[in-house]
């Protein structure tokens, strides 16, 4: 094969490579000011090393164990929903055989993928409120108490798992129905022929066939096990549910941007990617052994 | 038969309980809409829910006569355009290259370069703090530079690159190209669908982020679309406020005004809606499972 000048393709990566380094690999070395004491006139290379003071400092804090279990429980819990329901969602869709109640039902349950925590949590606000919001109203025609869904530290960590369920399952079930379509249908052709119900095709032909799609979505969420939303827990609490809704991304947030202690603020992202990292490493690690799985 | 009669049993539990879950998906947003449109009498004594009540469009009026709510969506729209247009140039310019596998020197050494990115990021304050250093707070390029490079776009689209065959470029390569005409001139054209899919999601991703416009931007005067709804229409830390303050928020804020600005807000959206669902299934599988 002829020969042909690479210098072209070196320079077609250099903007991405310079892009790249500045608004990544800099933030990067500039988390050495979690190990600072950083004064702004100093900046992040003159301030005075402190080593592991910033986080013993912060885990001293008498929240910081809540915060910490805050957001393994809200993440947990969505990891587990988010599983679940739209494998559920995608069961009951591949029951379907009216073509054109199933295209409706899809458009509408991905919709809400589409739309930002600004606008959900607003509508989630006016439909949430304890004086006149309609779930309150429907809960009280059944003759219940109105449940302040985003004031109560018992209801606020469901709420956001619901709310998160409501917005991404319709969206998850997307890849679970390209799992489908690729499962051949001789099979059923063949159990049919030999008298399986349509439970016992569910059962040993469609979800062995979704089973590779289930294990490969089940490892990888494993690197989320400490994002639990930071946008919409930030949108939707409030001083009065800290105890049961604070998680580590809105800590950073108040102690970076209210507080103003950048040090302290990067040392807790720091321990937060730190963590992730390693979980998001392991998490490619099974998915590449068990599920086949390569990002490039 | 036993076993039929099953089955329509549950068919019908299955329409019905994916109508259900369809509606659900779909009801908040025509309740805003409804608010939208009904008096702010009719929304205080809790009478909308699905239709509006003593319709009127005062607060469509109203929300296209402020100034800052049209401010903020002609940032939004710079931000799309900006930000979609160099995301698109730059996903091209990266996948290209390191779709060459055994062409390009270095190749392992850029995507690992790239894609660690992804795997581990510095956190918050230093990405705020460069871009405060660069002098950027403030300026449309702080929304834009920062996510400029979208890695797992660049992912899905060397991934096409390598599907496709080899025979085309070589042929260009015969009659003297390189491989910045072979970029352009085959490989862009060729791979439009791809590029339509990641453009579609780029647009709502830049339209929908509010958080870097909150830390970067110090006034409201720069706060793009989705920021300004953020702090200025549903800001939360009602809690904070006295009631002073509150009783002057919903004054200037009445409810259906509120929903108006939402509503319009998803208006770009849901036009755009109907060409993302035809490539959602299309993108997802680009990006799956490998044998």
């Amino acid at each position: 094969m002829k020969r042909i000048n690479q210098m072209p393709l070196h320079l077609m990566l250099l903007p991405g490579v310079i892009l790249v380094f500045i608004f990544a690999y800099i933030p990067m070395s500039g988390a050495i000011i979690a190990f600072k004491h950083f004064v702004p006139s100093k900046g992040i290379w003159g301030s005075d090393w402190v080593g592991f003071e910033n986080f013993r400092y912060v885990f001293e804090l008498p929240g910081t164990t809540q915060v910490i279990w805050n957001t393994i429980f809200i993440a947990g819990m969505k990891i587990v929903a988010g599983l679940v329901v739209p494998i559920v969602v995608t069961l009951l869709l591949n029951e379907v055989r009216k073509t054109f109640f199933k295209r409706t039902v899809q458009t509408l349950v991905y919709l809400p993928h589409f739309l930002s925590w600004v606008i959900l949590s607003s509508i989630l606000i006016d439909i949430l409120s304890p004086s006149g919001g309609i779930v309150n109203k429907l809960i009280v025609a059944l003759g219940g108490h109105p449940i302040y869904f985003l004031g109560s530290n018992t209801w606020f960590p469901f709420t956001l798992v619901v709310s998160d369920v409501w917005k991404e399952f319709g969206y998850g079930t997307i890849v679970y129905l390209a799992a489908i379509t690729a499962i051949n249908p001789a099979l059923y052709e063949a159990a049919k022929v030999d008298g399986a119900s349509r439970w016992r095709q569910i059962w040993h032909i469609t979800l062995p066939g979704m089973l590779p799609v289930i294990v490969l979505m089940g490892v990888l969420s494993l690197g989320n096990v400490l994002n639990a939303g930071f946008e919409q827990v930030f949108i939707l609490y409030s001083p009065g549910v800290y105890e049961s809704g604070d998680i580590l991304d809105t800590l950073v947030y108040r102690i970076g941007f209210i507080d103003t202690q950048y040090d302290v603020s990067t040392a807790v992202g720091l321990f937060k990617s730190g963590v992730s990292f390693v979980l998001i490493c392991v998490s490619y690690w099974l998915a590449a052994r068990f599920a086949n799985y390569r990002i490039f | 038969m036993d076993s039929s009669m099953g089955r329509k049993t549950f068919a019908i539990v299955n329409y019905f309980l994916l109508g259900v879950l369809a509606i659900l998906c779909i009801f908040p947003v025509l309740h805003e809409l409804a608010i939208s449109f009904s008096s702010a009498a009719a929304i205080a004594a809790g009478e909308v829910n699905l239709w509006p009540i003593g319709f009127t469009t005062s607060a469509y009026e109203f929300t296209l006569q402020r100034e800052e709510f049209l401010h903020a969506t002609g940032i939004s729209l710079l931000r799309v355009l900006l930000g979609c247009s160099l995301n698109m140039l730059l996903t091209l310019l990266i996948a290209f290259p390191l779709s060459k596998e055994s062409v390009l020197k270095f190749r392992t050494g850029y995507v690992w370069y790239f894609v660690f990115t992804m795997l581990f990021s510095g956190g918050m304050i230093p990405g705020y703090l460069i871009v405060k250093n660069l002098g950027l707070l403030d300026s449309i390029w702080a929304l834009v530079l920062p996510g400029a490079v979208p890695i797992f776009n660049v992912v899905l689209m060397l991934n096409f690159f390598r599907g496709l065959p080899k025979e085309l470029e070589e042929a260009s390569f015969m009659d003297g190209a390189g491989y910045v005409t072979s970029l352009f001139r085959i490989y862009a054209p060729l791979s439009m669908p791809v590029l339509a899919t990641t453009g579609l999601f780029t647009i709502v991703m830049h339209w929908n982020t509010w958080f870097d416009g909150l830390i970067y931007m110090n006034s409201l005067q720069h706060y793009p679309l989705s920021t300004y709804l953020q702090t200025v229409v549903v800001n939360m830390n009602l809690g904070s406020m006295s009631l002073e303050q509150l009783k002057q928020f919903q004054a200037v804020n009445p409810q259906n005004a509120k929903a108006a600005q939402v509503f319009l807000s998803i208006v770009p959206i849901m036009a755009i809606y109907p060409f993302l669902q035809k490539y959602l299934v299309q993108g997802m599988v680009i990006g799956g499972v490998k044998e």
